[in-house]
């Protein structure tokens, strides 16, 4: 309990990277899975769209990847993965964890909805395969949030001074 | 999130592909003969190799191949009790006139419901209408036993059709998708409409017209009934005056582009759910959907059978869902 206290700092940097990698990975999990419930109902029909909708399906899966991204920074600024964990201020941890909360949540909201619009364009592509890459533009519109919140986390972890 | 369907409606989109359009219609309309429809029909894949080319058994195996469908797409299955009311309470009308007139017709029951005939007409010789649904019990007592003192078989249909339709005006009102509130309201108000058509026409009573329609949210059963004894040009001017002014119009020119009309605006009131991603609102849509596609190749079918001429037979072609 001692040590908890002596590393506040840590433990928040290390509560930031959990949170990055936890919200932003639950919102893409959310995202395909309610995406490829949509793809298996018009694969069970139609298998020869496979391809296109599998596609759909893994659009809302890169904000699980950028939660990652900022997860990695995180572990690698306050020095867990090289085995030489650093000493830092409690507010210091705290500025590192408010870095990593952009990501996280935007992740996770993100994440659910670019599912949600994902199997909306699935849609699309059953009725209309040749209207494909416009029925990609709708989810992809929802990902221009989640890679602003991770311009901003990345930006704000790197730019802590520890 | 179940609630979503999203595996079922992505499913049914793909299914919607292969739904008859307005020109796959007058693809069906250009054959010449009941045959080469058939074999249109086969091209299609309508039928199985069961079927061959009896034209009746195709439509029917199709009638299953929606409700196989509707099976496999994990939905529950009460929200389509709407739908089945009109086959349920048909069933029952026929158990009781079987009953009562001792007289026995083959396949006059609707197989495809949640009491199949032999059953209903177990309960009726029985007389235990508690082992019906609720909004049957009463009405089934009614009729059976105006039929059995009046024999008047007119009176029976009365008592149950309006038994159905209080019950899809029920199933609306508790239901939470809009589709299914919605396509109660129009299916009730659309009967209302035909039966006060039809009592002008044989001059019914006010008292008959009162006893037969259901009342409904978007027409007055009472200003409908009052117009129904001016005749149908009174009936014209009263649905002028509602949502169904365009009803008025299909009246004016003639019976059977009226029972067209009566169709058609169920088909737009589902329409929009061509366009919703989630719900259960497009799968009970594709369900009329299917079932208006059957019932305008039943018309294609059985006018080319009789050697119709093809603009009557064109103007009871229903309109499509996609």
């Amino acid at each position: 309990m001692e040590s908890i206290w002596n590393n506040l700092g840590l433990v928040y940097a290390l509560l930031g990277a959990a949170v990055a990698v936890l919200l932003a990975g639950a919102g893409s999990a959310i995202g395909v899975g309610i995406a490829g419930q949509a793809a298996a109902g018009v694969v069970t029909e139609d298998p020869g769209k496979f391809g296109k909708v599998l596609v759909m399906q893994l659009l809302p899966g890169t904000q699980g990847l950028y939660g990652l991204l900022v997860g990695f920074i995180t572990l690698s600024k306050i020095g867990l993965l090289g085995g030489g964990a650093v000493q830092i201020e409690p507010h210091t941890g705290l500025m590192i964890f408010a870095a990593c909360l952009p990501i996280g949540i935007v992740g996770l909201i993100s994440g659910k909805y670019q599912g949600q619009t994902s199997a909306a364009s699935i849609g699309i592509v059953a009725k209309k395969p040749d209207q494909f890459g416009k029925a990609m533009l709708f989810p992809a519109m929802v990902e221009t949030y989640a890679i602003l919140a991770l311009l901003i986390s990345f930006l704000a972890v790197n730019g802590v001074q520890i | 999130m179940s609630e979503q369907y999203t595996y079922a409606v992505a499913r049914i989109r793909a299914l919607e592909g292969s739904l008859f359009s307005n020109s796959t219609v007058d693809q069906l309309m250009a054959c010449r003969t009941y045959e080469q429809c058939l074999q249109f029909l086969t091209e299609k894949g309508w039928g199985d190799t069961e079927t061959g080319s009896d034209g009746e058994a195709m439509l029917a195996r199709e009638e299953e191949k929606i409700w196989e469908t509707v099976k496999e797409l994990s939905v529950p299955m009460e929200v389509f009790d709407v739908l089945s009311y009109p086959r349920l309470f048909h069933n029952l009308k026929a158990a009781i006139k079987e009953v009562c007139t001792e007289e026995t017709n083959p396949r006059i029951f609707y197989g495809d419901v949640r009491i199949s005939g032999e059953e209903m007409l177990d309960i009726v010789r029985e007389k235990d209408f508690g082992r019906l649904p609720k909004s049957m019990q009463e009405a089934a007592g009614e009729a059976y036993e105006s039929l059995l003192h009046t024999r008047d078989g007119q009176l029976c249909d009365v008592i149950i059709d309006k038994a159905a339709l209080d019950a899809i005006r029920e199933a609306g009102r508790e239901a939470k998708d809009t589709i299914i509130r919605d396509y109660a309201e129009s299916t009730v108000a659309v009967a209302d409409i035909k039966i006060a058509v039809r009592s002008a026409k044989t001059a019914k009573t006010y008292d008959f017209m009162s006893r037969a329609m259901a009342e409904c949210g978007s027409l007055s059963v009472r200003g409908l009934a009052k117009a129904a004894l001016g005749g149908t040009d009174a009936i014209r001017e009263y649905l002028l005056g509602t949502a169904y002014a365009e009803g008025a119009e299909a009246l004016a020119q003639s019976p059977s582009a009226f029972e067209r009309w009566c169709d058609n605006r169920i088909i737009q009131t589902i329409r929009p759910q061509k366009y919703k991603a989630f719900g259960i609102g497009p799968v009970v849509a594709y369900v009329i959907a299917r079932q208006n596609e059957i019932k305008t190749v039943r018309i294609i079918l059985s006018g080319k059978q009789n050697n119709l001429p093809d603009d009557s037979i064109r103007e009871r072609v229903r309109e499509m869902y996609v």
